[in-house]
This record gives structure tokens, sequence and C-alpha cells, in this order.
């Protein structure tokens, strides 16, 4: 069967020894297993994330973005453009929506653009991973992999900001979107009811503002306790990351006995479907998976 | 009374229109207040969207540059897609903080406004982030001794990270980059050019 081809443009974070290696790796098991090319497009740049604007400013951020789409249009023409990570997506997709709108800006982008040897002709599409995977694969398709179902493991899927707001994956709902728990019982796994699922993780001010940023974390942390959860779930790489590098600093500073794991929903995917611990990512915890390392030991 | 620029003819309203990111749409704010229910940060800033709306409209140029409610945004968007009247409020936050950062008159020594500047300067050096040096300039902005400070206090996170793979102690030495760096500063100080001569900050 031939494959699904994409231009994959995979962001800082998904970079050898980034702070989202070990999430790239599942995510390369999940596209062998459902039939999915993912193209990397050649010398992309950063896409200035969320806190860009403070020294970026307007038309530099829409020119790093539009960069990337104008490789992606040259490299891989008729191909999607795709990313992993929530705010790569939001940038590309919101300055491909933007220049499309708007023929000044794209002409000032353009002229910008043209410094680099490149012209964005505004034809490329900027999506997520996961709507691929719900949009082009489908559901049927991703359970029919599952050969080693999550039994008996309770997850607490958490969606955070940026995969869900402002785009969010078309049909679901800002308040209470349902892909993630569904995922996780495509998986066999079962999703907890989760009172914090869209909470923010604080972002980057996790960096600038940390005693505001952790309350966040220590509310999404402690709801998943309190409902149950072995291991919290996410799609956004810097949700992962704060939500499970700063439990040890909250339990430093407050008290809590907080150890809960935050894991991808590629990486139970790539152990539903049979793969090792080390494919799955899990080396990369912080905190350890156990439950998940032992599943993928059967 | 607010010293407003002789430039607008006393009108706030007008060079944020003309100046800020999306900032047309400031006008279409009818004050019901969802934005400031539904902001994670709404415990911590003085003013609120809503209230920054208002203000601009009053004509409060400084009292709305030098506040800091715009830096508390962790672009979360809640506000965006709750705004009953589809006001894009991140964007016009993200825009009145750069315009009162590049105007300087931001906050000095605002925590998001100085990340935010090291952010921008780590990835255009070399087109991509480097993660290694992001953190240590971001504990060593406040002098030696605080950096020394912050740095021993996230080592047990640090060097958890370089465990798991997911820190690069050789990134130190200029870790992943672009090939075309040339193109890539070429083409922001141009697209910065323009955007500084239709904003008025050409000089």
């Amino acid at each position: 069967m031939s494959k699904k081809q994409y231009a994959f443009y995979p962001g800082c974070s998904s970079q050898a020894k980034a702070s989202a290696d070990n999430f790239v790796r599942s995510i390369d098991v999940v596209c062998e297993k459902l039939d999915v090319q993912l193209n990397e497009i050649p010398d992309w740049n950063c896409c200035g994330a969320s806190i860009g604007y403070g020294e970026g400013g307007e038309l530099p951020r829409l020119a790093l973005s539009a960069r990337n789409l104008a490789l992606a249009e040259t490299n891989f023409a008729g191909q999607d453009m795709v990313s992993v990570c929530p705010a790569c997506w939001l940038a590309s997709r919101e300055t491909a929506e933007r220049l499309h709108e708007s023929n000044s800006l794209l002409a000032e982008t353009n002229e910008a653009l043209k410094e680099a040897g490149l012209t964005f002709k505004g034809e490329v599409k900027a999506r997520h991973f996961v709507e691929v995977l719900i949009e082009d694969i489908g559901w049927d398709k991703m359970k029919s992999q599952v050969v080693k179902p999550l039994d008996g493991l309770k997850f607490a899927g958490y969606v955070g900001c940026q995969t869900n707001r402002p785009f969010g994956i078309v049909g679901e709902s800002f308040e209470n979107p349902q892909y993630l728990d569904k995922m996780i019982e495509t998986c066999g796994g079962e999703a907890v009811a989760y009172d914090q699922k869209v909470t923010c993780c604080g972002g980057a001010l996790a960096f600038s503002e940390p005693e505001k940023a952790q309350k966040q974390i220590r509310d999404i942390v402690e709801s998943a306790y309190d409902h149950g959860a072995d291991i919290i779930v996410t799609p956004c790489q810097l949700c992962q990351a704060n939500v499970e590098i700063y439990q040890s600093e909250i339990n430093k500073k407050q008290g809590t006995k907080f150890n809960m794991p935050v894991v991808y929903y590629s990486q139970l995917m790539t152990l539903a479907y049979g793969g090792t611990a080390r494919q799955a990512g899990l080396d990369g915890q912080l905190i350890k998976a156990e439950k998940l390392e032992k599943i993928a030991g059967k | 009374m607010t010293t407003a620029n002789p430039k607008y003819k006393n009108s706030f309203l007008k060079e944020v229109e003309a100046n800020v990111e999306d900032g047309h749409m400031v006008k279409m704010c009818m004050q019901c207040g969802v934005c400031a229910g539904s902001c994670p940060l709404g415990p911590h800033w003085e003013h609120s969207p809503q209230k920054i709306f208002m203000m601009i409209r009053a004509g409060k140029r400084e009292e709305v540059l030098s506040s800091d409610s715009m830096w508390m945004c962790t672009s979360c968007y809640n506000c965006i897609v709750r705004c009953p009247r589809k006001l894009p409020i991140t964007h016009i936050m993200h825009g009145l903080a750069n315009y009162a950062h590049r105007l300087g008159l931001a906050p000095q020594g605002q925590p998001t406004r100085d990340i935010a500047k090291l952010f921008w300067n780590n990835i255009i050096k070399t087109g991509r982030v480097n993660e290694l040096t992001f953190s240590l300039a971001m504990y060593f902005k406040d002098g030696f001794g605080q950096g020394i400070k912050n740095a021993m206090a996230m080592q047990g996170v640090g060097l958890g990270l370089v465990k798991a793979k997911r820190l690069n102690p050789m990134e130190i030495l200029g870790g992943h980059s672009c090939k075309d760096k040339s193109g890539i500063h070429k083409m922001i100080a141009k697209a910065r050019e323009i955007e500084d001569r239709r904003k008025g900050f050409a000089q």
C-alpha cells in the first residue's frame, strides 16, 4: 500500500537531543504502522513560538513562518505541511490564513522572503499531525493496529491550549474536546473524567513567572490524581515539559508528593501497536512511567 | 491628563488602529468582561483586556503602554475563542506589548519582556532555538550571582533532562542551526524595515 505523503515541519523541540526527542521517536513508529510518510522540509526554521511577539513584532514573525511554508511548497509541491508541535502549527496556519486574506501583507512578506531567495505562493495548507490521524487515517485504521491494549491503565487526557485553541480540531468543542480521550480508549486505556483538560500550563511564562505557572501546573496534576489517573497524556511538547519538569519544584516548595508521569498520545499508540519502551521514548521521561514500561516488557 | 502623541491629535485609539497588530478591532469590544473571566493569569494583572480596550478609547496612552498586564499573556487563546464579538484579543495583547516595548514604554525589568527578547535573539542567531543557551541566558539575565543561584536551583532538572537525552550539553558549542543563516538574517532585517516604515519607527 502506498504511503500518504506530507511535508514535515518538525520544529525545534523535535530535534535530536532536544526537549521532545523522545516524542518524535514514537511519532516515527506511528507513521510506520499507519502508512504515513513525513518528508522533512529542508532547512526549516523556528516559528517564533508564542513568546516571539515581544521582540519580533508582526511582519518578522509572519516572515519566519512564511519561509517554512515557501520551503514546503518548493520542495514538496501538492503535499500538506504537517507539524507535531502545536506552536509550530498555530504559527504556520495563522500565517497561511492571514497571508491568504490580505494581499498587502502577502506582498510585504514576500518582499522580505525575497532576501532569503523564496516566494510564498499561498497554496500549502498547514495542518497538525492529530488532524492527519483523525481526518486522513481514521479511527478504524488507528484501532486496527492495536496488538497490546493498555488494559487496566487510567489516563488523564490533557489537551492543553494550542492544539485546541484558537483553531482546534474540526468538530471538537473548545471547552471539552473528546479526541484525546478517544485516542486513549482506542489504545485500550481508560480515559478518566478530568476537569483540567484544557487548562493552560503557563506556557512560556513557566520561565518568566514560575510561581504563577506552577499554580496552573499544580491544578493540572492534582486533578489528575483526584480523578484516579495513573498517567497524564498530552499532544503538546510545552505542556509535557512544563507539567512533568516542575512537579519536583512544586514538591520542594509546597510539600506535595507529586510523581505523575506525563506522556504523549503517540507513546501510547506505539506501545499499543507492540513497540518497545525505547521506540515509545519511555527512556525520555523524567518521571518514569513504570506502568507503561511494564506493558512494554510483556 | 495623559500626554497623547501629537501626531495622532489626541486620539490614542487611532494610533492603536494604525500601529498595533489587529488594533482596528479594539473598537468592537462591547465590555462584556468574558475575557477578564477567562484568563488563567486573571488574579495577577491590574488591567483585564476589557479594561485595556476601554482605556485605549479613553485615550489613556501612558497607562496602557506602561501596563504590565499584556505581558501576563500565556497565549492560551481562551479569550479569543470565548469573545462573543470575535475580537482577536490574544493578538491585540501581543501587538500592544510589542508596540509598548518598541516605544520603550513597557515596564523595565518585566520578566516576560526580558525573556521574549532573549528568546527572539536566540532563535534569529541560527534560525532555530538553542534550548541550552536560552535556558542559561534566562538564568543569568539578572546578573552573575543570581544566575549561579538559579542554575543551582534547577540543576536537578537540568541533569535529569541530560540523562533523558532531552538536553544536550554540547549545544553550548553552537548546536542545531539552519544552513541559510544569512538569508534568514537578511529576511528578518527587511521585514523589520518594512514594518518600521509602516508603523512610524523608521529613522
